[in-house]
């Protein structure tokens, strides 16, 4: 990377200077964060309890929240407001939540995003998922003595645009800087084919409380690349809880049981699920009507037939994703499980089964996600050593397009494209004097529109009266490398421009996180506000002393305007930066910054062709 | 915007060695995936997202026959438009019409569409030879685009065949 040393001075990272980053696993049932220290990788356990934080929430009246292991046992007496799995409501609107958590919650529809009303009063699924994310960020700054750089949070591969958006929202509003989202067994990839310096085919089939991915990686030479993905976003652990619990209520009683007794049963099932691993016969304690708890045995021949079914169908992304990545069972070299649902022994079997071979399991299934994660934004923060020189090569699992007449899909990017991708596609008016054009981004793989996920919709307006067909409307889908994507429409002859960042329907928009932090800020501490003023200042500092190096070394990049401009900016900060309102100097850092901007990926641009002519001609054989 | 082949340096030709292809590939995404810019400003982060962006989309058409050859003779002018078969052979056209019937009627027959597959893929691979030979060394446009219209409508088949696989298996 010699060739991309743009580092201006002063920001090189200092090598005895690691920049904090951590690696979150933000699981339907669990969640942890590790860290890489002292170039060894390691999950952080909180004060007074152990590396797994329980993904659940209890809301309390006075707005306070209560995360993780107390909240996880304050389920039975406050069903209604102690929120577990909320991961399964990331993203989605009520029609289409899961109908457990229809059951279990009382689940508002806002036409957009679904609320659970608490008795603190309405929270969004993004909001519940951030206060895990700030539990666990809370975390990681007590225990590595200082504010973090940036987080890496996983998600289900599987995940859509609307649920990755939604969780990125999460982590902004816990106050984490997102560096990447990453997909979890692309994380357990890394994880494992770092510790193992593997090479050749590997699957990965992780079987989470809440969610299942199956992703097909090549790993050679230091490139982790993904061929393929699938699975189900709405497949894990607590269906098989789900359905035990429906067993065992029938065997028991089949009379209704109240919030609470029925949360209960729900706890026993999934108690007895994992004492099923363990053993070949368990005697479930189920609550009936009233005080009663009636002794049902059962057997793990009986549990494995009555979720079977659930087995099978993990069993169908499997091949789907053998089929796109256009490979045998036999091409795989090793399948790896993650996850704590894949414990179950009928699950183990069937993926041997299928693979003709005993799954890898070294690695703990538990902490493997939030390693892998943990070592990537290491990377991500600027840690990089020396030799450490591997790249990840990730894809969309979901084809992204957009709905035509007829209500049909058009396919504008397929699904397993490697990301970053963008395609663009041209489109015209079929009205005389059209004047705009609904655009509807929708993703999924079905033929029709209503059978896909709803993104986006938005207009381009201000088209100006032509004949039918006279129009060219050009669509660009741009997918980021967390896989996020942003839509702009133009029309070409007048360059008529509409823009938007597909996110709007189930995420929050951004001034509604903003608000939310601020409301966050009013609360903290006079000396926060002194470290934010010394910390502005320093920044102010160094970005000052960049741009000047900056103007010196490119000034032939730029206009006398834009020098101009820059030159005022500098001016202005280095008055900003001898008063004490941090907030002034934050706004000059940032005029000072987008005045730069352009400088910036011009000297960019320059200095990437720079270095691939170097490589050109190293690669050409002679 | 800039040349696919020249970001890899590679020649312009429609043969190539895919190992090449691909360790050019990963060359370029090395200096320029946005995973090495994470942690710098906002406006370098565009740019490599930009460039990684550029550098898949080349990779992709290049590893590709059809789209390779698809992607040089766009390069030379001569544009092909999918939805439109005419100056198809006559004989052609027939040969298509035999093939969907085929396809249809093993629709429920795995082994039958598997057969239907290798066929096609080896008179692909046949054609992709003369497309080869059309480009590179005759350089008869006109022969090559003919040919590259077959194929798009042969992946196309094949494609389906793939579909009615898939819906065989679950
Ligand atoms: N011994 C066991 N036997 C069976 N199931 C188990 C066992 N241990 C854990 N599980 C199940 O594994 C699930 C939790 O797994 P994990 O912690 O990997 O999920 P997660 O990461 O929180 O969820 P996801 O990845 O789907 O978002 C729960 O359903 C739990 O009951
Ligand atoms: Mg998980």
């Amino acid at each position: 990377m010699a060739l991309l040393q743009l580092s201006e001075p002063g920001e090189s990272p200092d090598p005895h200077q690691q920049r904090l980053a951590v690696g979150i696993d933000l699981g339907t049932t669990n969640s942890l964060v590790a860290t890489i220290r002292h170039a060894v990788p390691e999950c952080l356990a909180g004060d007074g309890c152990g590396i797994i934080l329980p993904s659940v929430v209890r809301y309390q009246k006075d707005g306070s929240t209560i995360v993780g292991q107390a909240a996880l046992a304050a389920q039975t007496i406050d069903p209604r407001n102690t929120i577990a799995s909320v991961k399964r409501l990331m993203g989605r609107g009520l029609a289409d939540a899961d109908a457990g958590m229809r059951g279990r919650y009382d689940l508002v529809d806002t036409g957009d995003m679904v609320r659970i009303n608490t008795v603190a009063g309405q929270r969004t699924p993004v909001e519940v998922s951030s206060e895990i994310l700030r539990v666990l960020r809370e975390r990681a700054e007590a225990s590595l003595g200082d504010e973090l750089v940036g987080a890496v949070i996983t998600v289900p591969a599987y995940f859509d645009d609307a649920q990755r958006q939604a969780t990125k929202d999460a982590a902004r509003l816990a106050g984490l800087n997102v560096l990447r989202l990453l997909n979890e067994p692309t994380a357990a990839a890394i994880a494992y084919g770092l510790d193992e310096g593997a090479e050749g085919i590997y699957a990965v089939y992780d079987l989470g409380g809440g969610t299942f991915d199956f992703s097909i990686l090549r790993l050679s030479r230091g490139v982790f690349e993904v061929m393929a993905t699938s699975g189900d976003s709405s497949l894990g652990g607590d269906d098989f809880d789900e359905a035990l619990a429906a067993w065992l209520h029938k065997k028991a009683s089949g009379v209704d049981l109240d919030c609470s007794k029925s949360r209960a049963l729900l706890v026993e099932a999934r108690r007895v699920k994992e004492a099923l691993t363990l053993s070949a016969e368990c005697v479930a304690r189920v609550p009936v009507a009233a005080d009663g708890i009636k002794d049902v045995t059962i057997t793990l021949g009986e549990f494995h037939e009555l979720t079977q079914a659930l087995v099978e169908r993990t069993l169908q992304p499997v091949r789907k994703a053998l089929r796109d990545a256009a490979l045998k069972v036999a091409d795989i070299q090793a399948v790896v499980l993650v996850g704590g649902a894949t414990r179950m022994p009928h699950v183990r079997s069937a993926v041997a089964k299928m693979f003709g071979r005993e799954p890898y399991t070294d690695i703990d299934p538990d902490k493997v996600v939030a390693i892998g994660a943990a070592i990537q934004a290491n990377v991500l923060a600027g840690n990089r050593r020396p030799g450490e020189d591997w790249l990840l090569l990730d894809v969309i699992p979901l084809s992204l397009g957009l709905e035509m007449m007829g209500g049909l899909t058009e396919k504008i990017i397929p699904r397993n494209s490697t990301i970053p991708v963008s395609k663009a596609q041209d489109f015209t008016t079929y009205k005389d004097g059209q004047s705009a054009m609904a655009i509807h981004v929708v993703q999924g793989e079905r033929e029709l529109v209503q059978d896909c996920r709803s993104l986006a919709r938005f207009e381009l307006r201000g088209i100006p009266p032509m004949p039918a067909g006279g129009a060219r409307i050009r669509v660009t889908f741009q997918v980021d490398a967390d896989g996020l994507l942003s839509v702009s429409a133009r029309e070409q002859t007048t360059g008529v421009e509409s823009h938007v960042t597909v996110k709007p329907s189930y995420g929050l928009s951004d001034d509604e996180i903003t608000g939310m932090l601020k409301a966050g800020f009013e609360h903290a501490a006079e000396d926060m506000q002194a470290r934010a003023l010394r910390e502005q200042q320093v920044e102010a500092e160094r970005l000052i002393e960049a741009a000047r190096q900056a103007l010196i070394e490119d000034a032939g990049l730029l206009s006398s305007n834009e020098q101009a401009g820059i030159e005022a900016a500098i001016k202005r900060l280095g008055e900003l930066n001898l008063g004490n309102d941090h907030l002034a100097i934050k706004a000059g850092i940032d005029a000072l910054s987008a005045s730069t901007g352009e400088l910036a990926a011009r000297r960019m641009d320059k200095a990437i062709r720079q270095a691939l002519t170097g490589n050109r001609i190293d690669a050409l054989p002679l | 915007m800039q040349e696919y082949f020249s970001l890899f340096g590679l020649p312009e030709r429609f043969a190539i060695d895919p190992a090449q292809l691909e360790v050019a590939y990963r060359n370029v995404q090395a200096q320029v995936h946005p995973d090495r810019f994470a942690h710098r400003p906002e406006a370098e982060r565009r740019v490599a997202m930009q460039w990684a962006t550029l550098a898949n989309e080349a990779f992709r058409t290049l590893k590709n026959p059809l789209a390779r050859a698809r992607y040089l003779l766009s390069r030379r002018g001569v544009e092909i438009d999918a939805e439109r078969n005419n100056g198809m052979s006559h004989a052609f056209l027939m040969q298509q019409m035999e093939w969907r019937e085929s396809v249809e009627e093993a629709a429920d027959d795995a082994e039958a569409l598997q057969r239907l597959e290798r066929d096609l893929a080896r008179d692909e691979r046949v054609m992709l030879d003369d497309v080869k030979h059309a480009i590179d060394e005759e350089v008869d446009l006109v022969q090559a685009s003919e040919l590259v219209r077959r194929l798009m409508f042969m992946e196309k088949l094949r494609r389906e065949i793939d579909e009615a696989l898939a819906l065989l298996e679950n």
